[in-house]
């Protein structure tokens, strides 16, 4: 029998899930803390957004970006056909579109953003 | 020793006779300690002998009684009647065709059993005189879990993907192919991988976990089948993007 190539959904969907493991509680966090008007100096809006203005971690950003919505879209697709809609190839396709043009759009911002 | 009455439903099914399976209660009076499997004895032996089920040695370790018991596959020698309230209803294993009563007909499991090739497949083939095959205790606890199953079924009786999709080589039989793929005396793992990293493979798994809830043997299936998509991923991309590599 021919060998899947489910891996290329799979290998993003499993790494961002384990990404977002750790990532969903750490935010949750922050934006608690930031919403207490506790966030850390070092997290406050004009030392991150100077952050995100480098390069590197634009690319970083995007990269998790990515990871995270292709994890969430596999997720649904998967539920979806759990719960019983068995249109596999169209809720793949119109999942999977969600996640690439969300992380589209975040490459377009991010790269529009300039270090002040 | 306490007895007490106990009512249990069973599902009966004569294909010669009957045109549809129906239930048929029977009424039981059992000791505190008796198993579901006790009850159903103790009726073949006095109320019906006609009653079909499979088991044999009414400690876990045969695999062979396994059914649904109030809807859930379980072991009918670990379940006891107890833990079970009202009227205990004991049907055959999800998922399988019924062959009469509790009897199922477990070809397709076998069959899938029979392509993975769950035996020792020698890396290297030596004579007897050259003595056995060492490991050392590491390399038996990668593998040691997934050698407990008792190929009972009732992880494919529980796994909803395996009611979708029957062509779903399903829990054990990927479980027990990872077992041999772990084993660092075996070189069969190519082989294997033919049938577990193709869609039918591991791939209809949807990480429902539900194998691993009902497993008696603690097996833990579904953490063997995450293992084998990893692997499988990882083979993928290697394979995909360092050409060279492919023999
Ligand atoms: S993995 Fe567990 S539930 Fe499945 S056949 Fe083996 S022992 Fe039974
Ligand atoms: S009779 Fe052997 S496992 Fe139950």
């Amino acid at each position: 029998m021919a060998t899947s190539n489910k891996p290329i959904v799979w290998g993003p969907f499993a790494a961002g899930g384990t990404l977002t493991a750790f990532l969903t509680p750490v935010l949750i966090l922050l934006t608690l803390l930031a919403g207490l008007g506790h966030a850390p100096d070092l997290l406050a809006y004009d030392a991150l957004r100077a952050f995100a203005a480098h390069g590197i971690v634009k690319l970083g950003l995007v990269v998790v970006i990515f990871l995270s919505l292709w994890s969430a879209a596999h997720r649904l697709r998967i539920t979806c056909y759990d719960l019983g809609l068995r249109a596999d190839t169209l809720v793949a396709t119109l999942v999977y579109a969600v996640a690439i043009a969300g992380t589209v759009a975040a490459a377009a911002y991010l790269l529009r953003l300039n270090p002040v | 020793m306490s007895e007490r009455t106990v009512e249990l439903e069973v599902l009966r099914y004569n294909p010669e006779t009957d045109g549809e399976p129906h239930f048929q209660r029977y009424s039981v009076t059992c000791r505190e300690e008796w198993v579901v499997l006790d009850a159903l004895n103790h009726i073949k032996e006095t109320v019906d002998p006609t009653l079909s089920y499979r088991w044999s040695c009414h400690m876990a370790v045969c695999g062979s009684c396994g059914m649904m018991i109030d809807g859930e596959p379980k072991l009918a020698c670990k379940t006891f009647l107890r833990d079970y309230p009202g009227v205990i209803r004991v049907e055959p294993l999800a998922h399988f065709p019924v062959e009469r009563d509790l009897v199922t007909v477990i070809d397709d499991f076998i069959a899938k059993l029979t392509r993975v090739k769950p035996y020792l497949i020698p890396k290297e083939e030596k004579p007897v005189a050259a003595g056995e095959y060492r490991q050392t205790p590491a390399q038996l606890k990668r593998y040691k879990q997934f050698t407990l199953c008792i190929n009972c079924m009732l992880c494919y009786a529980a796994c909803p993907e395996y009611g979708i999709i029957p062509k779903f080589l399903g829990p054990a039989a990927i479980s027990l192919a990872h077992r041999w793929n772990q084993d660092s005396r075996d070189g069969g793992r190519a082989q294997r991988q033919e049938e577990i990293a193709a869609t039918e493979g591991v791939w209809e798994c949807s990480f429902t976990g539900a194998c691993s809830e009902v497993c008696p043997e603690h097996v833990d299936p579904a953490a063997a089948l995450q293992q084998v998509k990893i692997k499988s991923t990882v083979d993928w991309y290697l394979a995909h993007t360092m050409p060279w590599l492919n023999k």
